[in-house]
């Protein structure tokens, strides 16, 4: 069977624009959650957030790549173009037409939707912009890497909300192993820290106004975060062939339905799909040392989630570590996968599980080792990174070492 | 006054329950009337639409939050409060 591995990644999020700065932040426990500098933030209820700061897009692209671009494409490209460096790729020929991307985004251009309602809606006008549609489609990110990189391959994106990172990244997996590629560019991207954004999720009551604490029993919602991260996932021979660094291995993947309802998780759809990921790999419970947490700081989610690792794992759940990064980056709803990938590669790499923050107090309904406030290291050689949407879409993937 | 937000709130819950007004009895629970975690929230959003007031509630932590909502009773007498409160 054809194996694949990653050889290449780049970010950009709330914790640092680029892999060492965002590793060194999770290391050190930071947080990225902060007030929301945003137009109209005075009108929201929810006024925190994971915000991309100290950016200026003007400095990074020209003003028509500005015009083309929406915030989420503008994310994904600065983390491509650190994946790809650090690959040390290009594409031609034949080799071109081996390759392709495929990204997930829950909301794709939300900036664009927003500012051209705005437009329309509040100011009246009756023009708008003629880009307004190839910017706020969900694709534009997806398309702007294949012409950055030459990228001819299979090609296209991934919506399922909170899980699109991971379903995405899944695919690009399946796709290399199953012998469409030898070489996917893949991860996700988020930006929907906007008015709209941020007031549309602040109609479900599901968002903290003081914070995200994961597991924590005093934990009272999630917090939006915003970002990309972006992976070069490539066939071992050809990585091999080249002498290309290999940074993890991707060995599972699994992805379920709950067909059950479209807000509530299921421990029952989380579950198979992490025995799914496990079988897929042909790895036994016992083999994973740790889990990136889909754990967003709802009271719903962490609960069932730890239920359904619990059922899983039985008496190894107590053994193993499982921790939410989203305390520091936030949720990037689309994108978290990705970005909740590095820890899963740092872990792996680096022998270093990134912590849950602001961990207050236990939680008897989440009674695992959650590796509270603080980094800790330790020898992993296999590791899960969950993903549970909503709408019942759940997605988990299984990386070991580098072989 | 009183007379009309209730009777407000008892037609917001019947029609998420899907029930005529006179079935909404005071000391129900919304969950003796079949309404869930997403009905609950929608119907807050009614209420708040209704009597243009801004009602405290994350589904997070609803037993934290000032806002009762253990039975129909309770919802009317919060309601009464923010609107006193709101509109004052």
């Amino acid at each position: 069977m054809r194996r694949v591995v990653i050889t290449g990644q780049g970010t950009i999020n709330a914790l640092g624009h680029d892999v060492p700065t965002t590793l060194a932040a999770m290391r050190e426990g930071k947080c990225g959650i902060g007030p929301l500098d945003l137009r109209d933030v005075d009108r929201l209820s929810v006024k925190i957030g994971a915000q991309v700061t100290g950016y200026d897009p003007e400095a990074l692209f020209n003003r028509q790549q500005i015009a083309l671009y929406d915030r989420f494409t503008q994310f994904t490209l600065i983390a491509a173009h650190q994946a790809l460096d650090h690959s040390g790729l290009s594409f031609s020929g034949e080799a071109a037409t081996r390759a392709g991307v495929v990204l997930g985004t829950a909301g794709g251009g939300v900036n664009t939707w927003d500012e051209n309602y705005r437009t329309v809606y509040e100011e009246g006008k009756n023009r708008v912009h003629p880009f307004v549609v190839p910017k706020l489609m969900n694709n534009a990110a997806a398309s702007h890497v294949s012409m950055e990189w030459n990228l001819k391959g299979p090609s296209f994106s991934v919506a399922t909300a909170c899980a699109s990172s991971n379903h995405a990244m899944g695919l690009a997996f399946q796709l290399i192993r199953g012998g469409a590629c030898d070489v996917m560019v893949t991860g996700g991207s988020e930006a929907m820290l906007s008015f709209g954004g941020v007031k549309a999720w602040e109609g479900l009551r599901v968002m903290s106004k003081d914070g995200c604490r994961p597991f924590s029993a005093n934990r009272n919602g999630m917090v939006q975060g915003e970002g990309a991260a972006v992976f070069v996932f490539e066939e071992y021979g050809h990585a091999k062939k080249r002498g290309a660094e290999i940074l993890a291995e991707v060995v599972g993947f699994a992805m379920t339905s709950d067909a059950a309802d479209i807000v509530m998780p299921s421990k029952q759809g989380a579950g198979r799909a992490i025995s799914g990921a496990l079988k897929d790999a042909r790895l036994n419970p016992e083999d994973i040392c740790y889990i990136n947490a889909h754990g967003t700081g709802t009271a719903a989610n962490d609960k069932v989630e730890c239920a359904a690792v619990a059922d899983v794992f039985g008496h190894h759940a107590d053994d193993l570590m499982i921790s939410s990064t989203k305390s520091m980056h936030g949720h990037l709803i689309g994108g978290t996968g990705a970005v909740e990938l590095l820890a899963c590669i740092m872990a792996l790499r680096d022998g270093v599980i990134a912590p849950t923050i602001g961990y207050d107090e236990p939680d008897p309904e989440c009674a695992l080792d959650v590796v509270p406030n603080e980094a800790r290291t330790a020898k992993v050689s296999a590791v899960l990174s969950n993903a549970f949407a909503f709408g019942g879409l759940n997605a988990v993937l299984a990386l070991k070492a580098a072989p | 006054m009183s007379e009309s937000i209730s009777e407000r709130i008892i037609q917001i819950i019947a029609e998420q329950a899907v029930l005529e007004p006179s079935d909404v009895s005071p000391d129900k629970t919304l969950e003796d009337l079949g309404i869930d975690s997403l009905g609950l929230v929608e119907s807050i959003f009614a209420i708040e639409e209704a009597f243009d007031i801004q009602v405290p509630f994350n589904a997070n932590e609803p037993e934290k939050s000032d806002f009762d909502i253990s039975s129909v009773a309770a919802i009317v007498a919060a309601v009464e409060k923010l609107v006193a409160e709101q509109h004052a």
